[in-house]
């Protein structure tokens, strides 16, 4: 047991090289680091910090799933309209429209058969043919004609799923385009979307970026006369002008036919502006609507606000145009970078917002290293006047568990939290436990008289199989903690379960290793604790 | 160089003694902890209870707090939480849900912001919505009682059904004081504080087991002893290891209290107090409880069933060399 072969020293050496190396980047300033990025052939990877030590925003976003079902169901209903069209089915009555679904009457059997048929064939979502028949909707019938089309659980779910897929995509190039760096942006759960944008010192303008959905169209101004079913009011832009106006319900083009978007300022004006081109179909579309309505205005519609209402001078072929609205030069970027990333297929609300301003993560990091310090040279101060060189022995090995759960931490890319750093602290008690049973154990072995050897040897055995059950028991505990809690109580649970995995490497191995060597040059015929 | 000792050496202290006061002492402290949760309650932070937190400093001179709260009225909000935060210049302000859902909270940030934009600087906001804090609370239950159920099997596997009982009645102890902890001395209870809970959990354990696993080896050395001589002698055994370890870590914890920041501050005052209740537990709770399960004679008819040369003599049992 004491002996201790050469290349489980030399193992231990290295490890310890490896860690100190893996470590050494993070602890260096940003101009050496940069340095030291120019001379090595990859760049060296530093210790992630958590939004809570160097500032940022923490974002959840959630999909607003009730807006996207009444999408659907007005799909089914125009989904129904056309389909009984098609088939040449009479009502009796209209399509009513319900929270999941819609329901029409239908009272000829025939023609019920027919329509049920139809509807049946389309209710299955795209791309269902791959992934398994998954229904959008159901389709029923009673005896005496009614028609029910129902949204199955399947279908909002589906649909809910795509809506986030698609705002990752659109709140990706947004972020990306307003120059913002290394952004985090994620899947939480079934409807929500995390973003974590390190360092950020303008939240709101951040919100707003991501909170915007911006879907833009281009809508007619009613006429004085037109039917009021057609119409909606709609309010200005910000409100940059009181009162609303009567536009037509019926969308000309929309902006998911834009191919570009570019903040510049008009020619004659000098106004910021933005200035959008459309593809081949929106082009034409654009085109054939000016060229029938010379002489009205129309409205460039922003989420349901109207930006701007002017007059058609004549027909638009060329496939672009400009948005003018009273805009600052920022406004315009801002635009213009939403219209380019594309609309948001839904709203997005902030359900939980974090954020931490640079000047308290940095007081957070001094405090967090303050206390680290002032912690560790207790610990170490009181090993050693408890333990003498046993207790230089612990101390050394404590030393080593620290550089081992950076280095862990660094090679993993784990982030290092405020609550991470208490985790840390606790693991260092965790060591320093077990080399207090290591030691208690061995003066006891000793008293009951056995020689110094033999002590050593079974202290360190007996020792053993009870920081395994301590050890194995808080690392069930951080276990559950990890797969459990989120956010802050992870980064505990991540530092406090690599940390008791390296306290058993150099709690038990490391010192065991040093106490070898100690005896082996020594022979001491008394033990020193 | 003489070395320090806390402890002192071969002590022979009953403890196992004291139970009979412990057990009433214990349960009444329990039974207040439940009625202080559930009559005065916890100073939930807005993780659980929703709401917005912001973190603020004067940019120059003091933070005036009565003018902070009277943001209050001012804005429409309602009731606004003020307190200093560590330093005369900071101050925290909190205020409960505003009605009108997801939106509404963002707005009431905007208008403390405008309000307070050209005097103070925005050190941190925190912003959690109705249904996310009861998704949180829900969450962090979760993890306490299935961590404290896996905890539960694992001790079930490594010892007898009786060890595992009374490490998981200790750990229930030291869990409902330090609700109560938390409820008498209003510190916030947040997410953090779930940490802090399991952290206590799982020094409380740790404590046990390392009492247990030396109880588990006296029996097998010395059969002629009462139930109550071994655990005495198991505790009096490791009692020099528990002081020494009770101490490093409190001196590491009061480190972090004195330095570590406001933000942790809640965190490192409830595993103060967690070391100190599992401490004692492991001792005057845990340990007793097998004198009232009967583990001896278990020990004694399993030994004199299964193994018979096992049993004896200075062997540590197959299970601990196992270890």
């Amino acid at each position: 047991m004491m002996r201790f072969a050469t290349w489980k020293v030399v193992t231990i050496l290295l490890g310890t090289l490896v860690a100190a190396l893996i470590v050494l980047p993070s602890l260096l300033s940003p101009d050496a680091r940069a340095a030291l990025d120019r001379v090595l052939p990859v760049s060296a990877k530093t210790i992630v910090l958590g939004l809570d030590l160097q500032g940022g925003a923490h974002l959840l976003l959630e999909v607003d799933s009730p807006s996207l079902t009444k999408q659907q169901v007005d799909n089914l209903r125009d989904d129904a309209r056309r389909l009984l069209r098609e088939n040449n089915v009479r009502l009796t009555g209209g399509i009513g429209v319900q929270n999941r679904g819609v329901q029409f009457r239908v009272p000829d059997a025939a023609d019920r058969a027919k329509i049920v048929t139809a509807l049946r064939n389309t209710s299955q979502s795209l791309g269902a043919a791959l992934t398994g028949a998954v229904q959008d909707y159901s389709v029923t019938e009673t005896d005496d004609g009614l028609v029910q089309m129902q949204l199955t659980d399947a279908g909002i779910a589906n649909k809910i799923h795509r809506a986030v897929d698609q705002s990752i995509e659109v709140l990706r190039r947004r972020i990306d385009a307003s120059g913002t760096r290394e952004p985090t942006i994620q899947r939480e759960g079934n409807d929500r979307i995390l973003v974590e944008v390190p360092g950020l010192q303008d939240t709101q303008h951040l919100k707003d970026l991501l909170g915007t959905t911006a879907k833009l169209e281009f809508r007619l101004v009613a006429d004085p006369g037109a039917s009021p079913a057609d119409v909606e009011q709609l309010p200005f832009y910000k409100n940059s002008r009181p009162g609303t106006e009567a536009v037509e319900k019926r969308v000309m083009v929309q902006g998911e036919d834009l191919t570009d978007a570019q903040p510049g300022f008009d020619q004659r004006t000098n106004e910021p502006v933005v200035n959008f081109r459309f593809n081949l179909r929106g082009g034409q579309q654009f085109g054939e609507v000016t060229a029938q309505n010379v002489g009205k205005p129309f409205a460039i519609v922003l989420d349901n606000q109207i930006v701007s209402d002017p007059r058609i001078l004549g027909p638009i072929t060329g496939g672009s145009g400009q948005i003018s609205g009273n805009f600052t030069v920022a406004q315009a970027n801002d635009l213009a970078v939403l219209l380019r990333a594309g609309a948001l297929p839904a709203k997005l609300t902030v359900v939980e917002e974090r954020t931490v301003g640079p000047g308290l993560g940095q007081d957070s990091i001094d405090a967090g290293e303050r206390a680290s310090l002032v912690a560790g040279v207790l610990v170490v101060t009181y090993m050693l006047v408890t333990y003498g060189v046993f207790g230089v022995f612990a101390d050394i090995a404590l030393a080593v568990h620290i550089m081992l759960i950076f280095a862990a931490m660094v090679l993993l890319g784990a982030t290092l939290t405020l609550p991470g750093i208490a985790g840390i602290v606790l693991t260092i008690g965790m060591a320093v436990d077990a080399n207090v049973l290591i030691y208690e154990r061995i003066r006891e072995e000793n008293h009951a008289g056995r020689s110094v050897i033999a002590s050593l040897d079974s202290g360190f055995k007996r020792a053993f199989a009870t920081i395994v059950d301590s050890n194995v028991t808080l690392f069930v505990a951080a276990l559950i903690l990890y797969l459990f809690g989120s956010g802050p109580v992870r980064g505990f649970a991540v530092s406090l379960g690599l940390g008791i995995l390296t306290s058993i490497v150099t709690a038990v191995t490391m010192t065991r290793m040093m106490i070898a060597l100690w005896y082996r040059a020594k022979r001491p015929q008394r033990l020193p604790i | 160089m003489p070395l320090l000792r806390l402890a002192p050496e071969n002590t022979k202290f009953g403890f196992m003694r004291f139970r009979r006061w412990s057990y009433p002492f214990s349960a009444v402290l329990s039974i207040v902890s439940v009625l202080m949760f559930l009559l005065v309650g916890m100073n939930f932070g807005i993780d659980f209870a929703g709401g917005t937190l912001m973190e603020v400093r004067a940019k120059t001179g003091d933070a005036d707090l009565a003018q902070l709260r009277a943001l209050g009225e001012q804005t429409g909000l309602g009731h606004i939480e003020v307190q200093g935060f560590g330093n005369r210049t900071d101050a925290t302000l909190r205020f409960g849900v505003q009605p009108g859902g997801d939106a509404a909270q963002e707005g009431a940030v905007k208008k403390i912001q405008s309000a307070l934009a050209d005097r103070y600087e925005f050190r941190r906001v925190e912003v959690v919505g109705p249904r996310v804090s009861g998704e949180l609370v829900q969450s962090g239950t979760i993890g306490v009682v299935v961590s404290i159920f896996a905890v539960l099997m694992y001790l079930w596997f490594r010892f007898e059904w009786q060890f595992a009982v009374g490490a998981v009645i200790a750990t229930m102890h030291d869990l409902l004081l330090t609700v109560g902890f938390f409820s008498v001395t209003h510190l916030e209870f947040n997410t953090t504080s779930i940490a802090a809970i399991l952290t206590i959990v799982g020094y409380s354990l740790n404590e046990a087991v390392i009492v247990l696993d030396r109880i588990r080896e006296v029996m097998r050395k010395y059969k002629r002893l009462s139930t109550a001589e071994m655990i005495d002698m198991s505790i009096n055994a490791v009692l020099p290891r528990t002081i020494m370890t009770a101490t490093t870590v409190f001196l590491a914890l009061l480190a972090l209290v004195l330095f570590g920041g406001e933000v942790i501050k809640s965190f490192s005052l409830a595993m103060m107090w967690g070391i100190f209740v599992g401490t004692y537990s492991s001792i005057f709770i845990c340990s007793p409880i097998l004198i009232y399960l009967g583990v001896r004679n278990e020990q004694k008819s399993e030994s004199q069933a299964g193994t018979p040369g096992a049993g004896g003599g200075r062997n540590p049992s197959p299970k601990v060399a196992a270890g």
